[in-house]
């Protein structure tokens, strides 16, 4: 099969200058991919904070007249079956969202950063120690854990911050810890030391800065990551609860009348996939431009 | 033989973790606020049962002790008792084992094939408008929530064609290849784009290795050179990328389950976690991880087979 695909193009030529794409416009093509990514994440921060003047109707006010209308003049993307208006309920939604993106990643990545520099940097037991507790939670599987952990505590947000904070902290602490196990050996980490700066100044102030990049770059994707995560579980019914205007909670909402109306699961879909899609480009834009891989 | 030692070792170095995934799973159930064995038992057990459960798990016992309980009626498949099903939860658990390997299976299936072709259109027409497309299905298609892409393949495969059964296992092996057929498309479109990504990447950097130049300079046919050199040498990162994501696969199965109604095991330990079936939750977390680790062994081994440099 793939032999055919092969054949058809005949030969490839290795001195053809397309194989190696020219520095400049590459470097031309990640900005794109960078403005691109800001823009449709910054249309989505401020459509979070304009939620109340931009939606036509109040998300969570029943209209038992208008239930099951089909997107049209009056309802733009339909209502379901309380008559509530989906588009309203898709602004207001975008502020549960972004809010579970955003401090989903946020205490990961505070708690993992500490523990990626502290174990980097003493190395020993503190490493051995740290890094065997990495490795029994991977041993695990991510979205298994989560919803383990929420099941004890209870459904709900904060359940979810929770379990995400305990679960979600190993990817930074092994990008952070790989960063400072190099950068301890460099020389200006040794001239802080020969200053005789205290640890916790030379690991804040000087390892830190130094190896959080791929930290960063990670963390955008991650948003995507923890948004499809916090949108599937609000959906299984352990994340944001109803009556709450979230998307997932909304396509679980819709999926018993999928047969009748059709626009109560997809349009609330199609808003986590754009979602999604800002801070993918935004990722892999920070990625080509600080030259790391995400 | 001296690169297939590891075998033997490896097996020791996973001790450890599976040391702390049993206690991880013991603790998910302390935390539970309430009487363990009222929860365990449900609430209209009898008094004589009650003192029996509290003695076999050694819960008047410090938490040391009760660990040690744990353990040893673990080995021995004692894994408590369902107060949904009232049955052993090893037999609640194992009745659902087989959906799950199913659509595992098929998703898997489906995704090789998928990234497959997809991976190698691209790399042939690098730069060019198959590329592009396949590139913007990955960048879109990573965003894309897979329970909802479900729902949206059964609106339009199920509801408006009515090709596919809304939800289901079936009867039979092709009755299960047809209910299954969505749910496992479901998680091959979700899988497929992270796979297809690596393997384009991959096999355009390949292509122009040096070996590669010096087999054309042999003068062997582009076809031949791609199979067993450059798809033979791509094909081992995105198998290794396949084992990372296996405890992705998983995680996508308990969804995508849900959303179909598959009677496997990830539907079974959410309708368990909305019952407060404790122990039944315990259970499939258990198995989870045992499957993650022993998964992670084969696909080194797998790994040493294709690619004799790989040290372990």
């Amino acid at each position: 099969m793939s032999g055919q695909i092969y054949d058809r193009n005949g030969p490839v030529d290795s001195t053809e200058p397309s194989d190696s794409m020219p520095a400049k416009p590459a470097r031309r093509r990640l900005s794109v991919t960078l403005i691109t990514g800001l823009l449709i994440t910054l249309l989505w921060l401020l459509i979070a904070l304009c939620a109340p003047w931009l939606a036509p109707y109040d998300p969570l006010a029943h209209d038992l007249t208008a239930t099951f209308q089909a997107p049209g003049a009056e309802h733009w993307l339909g209502t379901d079956n309380y008559g509530r208006d989906i588009l309203s309920r898709l602004i207001f939604g975008t502020r549960i969202d972004l809010q579970m993106g955003i401090l989903g990643v946020l205490f990961p990545f505070i708690i993992g950063n500490i523990i990626g520099v502290l174990s980097g940097y003493f190395g020993g037991l503190t490493d051995t120690v740290l890094m065997r507790l990495l490795d029994i939670t991977i041993a695990f599987p991510f979205f298994v854990l989560v919803i383990a952990i929420i099941s004890v505590l209870g459904p709900g947000l904060n359940s979810f911050y929770i379990a995400l904070a305990l679960v979600g902290w190993v990817s930074y602490a092994r990008l952070t810890r790989s960063q400072v196990l190099v950068l301890k050996h460099s020389d200006f980490i040794l001239a802080a030391r020969v200053m005789g700066y205290s640890p916790l100044r030379i690991m804040l102030r000087h390892l830190l800065p130094n190896a959080i990049t791929p930290a960063v770059v990670f963390s955008m994707t991650d948003v995507v990551l923890v948004v499809l995560l916090g949108s599937s579980l609000s959906y299984i019914g352990l994340g944001a609860q109803p009556p709450a205007a979230e998307w997932g909670v909304m396509i679980a909402e819709g999926q018993a009348f999928i047969a009748t109306a059709w626009w109560m699961c997809v349009f609330p879909g199609l808003a986590i996939v754009l979602l999604a899609l800002g801070f993918s480009l935004l990722a892999d834009g920070l990625a080509e431009r600080l030259g790391t891989k995400a | 033989m001296e690169r297939f030692k590891f075998v033997l070792y490896r097996p020791l170095q996973m001790i450890p973790v599976l040391f702390g995934v049993s206690v991880i799973t013991f603790i998910l159930v302390q935390m539970i606020p309430g009487d363990p064995v009222r929860i365990m038992l449900g609430s209209r057990a009898s008094a004589e049962v009650i003192a029996a459960t509290r003695a076999q798990y050694g819960l008047d016992q410090p938490l040391l002790v009760q660990y040690f309980y744990f353990i040893v009626n673990l080995l021995q498949g004692e894994m408590g008792r369902s107060i949904i099903y009232r049955a052993p939860v090893l037999e609640v658990v194992g009745e659902r084992v087989a959906p799950t390997l199913f659509l595992l299976g098929y998703a898997l299936l489906l995704s090789l094939t998928l990234t497959l072709v997809l991976a190698i259109t691209a790399a042939r027409k690098q730069g060019r408008l198959p590329d592009q497309l396949v590139r913007v299905f990955c960048t879109v298609g990573l965003g894309i929530p897979a329970f909802w892409l479900g729902i949206v393949l059964i609106i339009f495969f199920s509801v408006r064609l009515g090709w596919f059964p809304v939800s289901g296992f079936g009867q039979g092996f092709t009755g299960h290849l047809h209910h299954l057929f969505l749910p496992s498309l479901t998680i091959a479109l979700a899988l497929a784009p992270v796979l297809t990504r690596n393997l384009r990447a991959t096999l355009i950097s390949e292509n122009e290795a040096d070996y590669v130049n010096a087999a054309r300079s042999k003068g062997l046919p582009e076809s031949y050179i791609f199979r067993r050199h450059v798809l033979r040498n791509s094909l081992l990162p995105t198998l290794n990328l396949l084992g990372v994501n296996f405890a992705w696969l998983i995680g996508g199965t308990v969804v995508i389950e849900t959303v179909f109604s598959v009677p496997g095991l990830g539907s079974l330990m959410i309708s368990s976690i909305f019952a407060r079936d404790y122990l039944v939750v315990q259970g499939i977390t258990l198995v989870f991880a045992l499957a993650v680790i022993f998964t992670n062994f084969f696909v080194d081994i797998v790994s040493a087979m294709i690619d004799p440099r790989i040290k372990l």
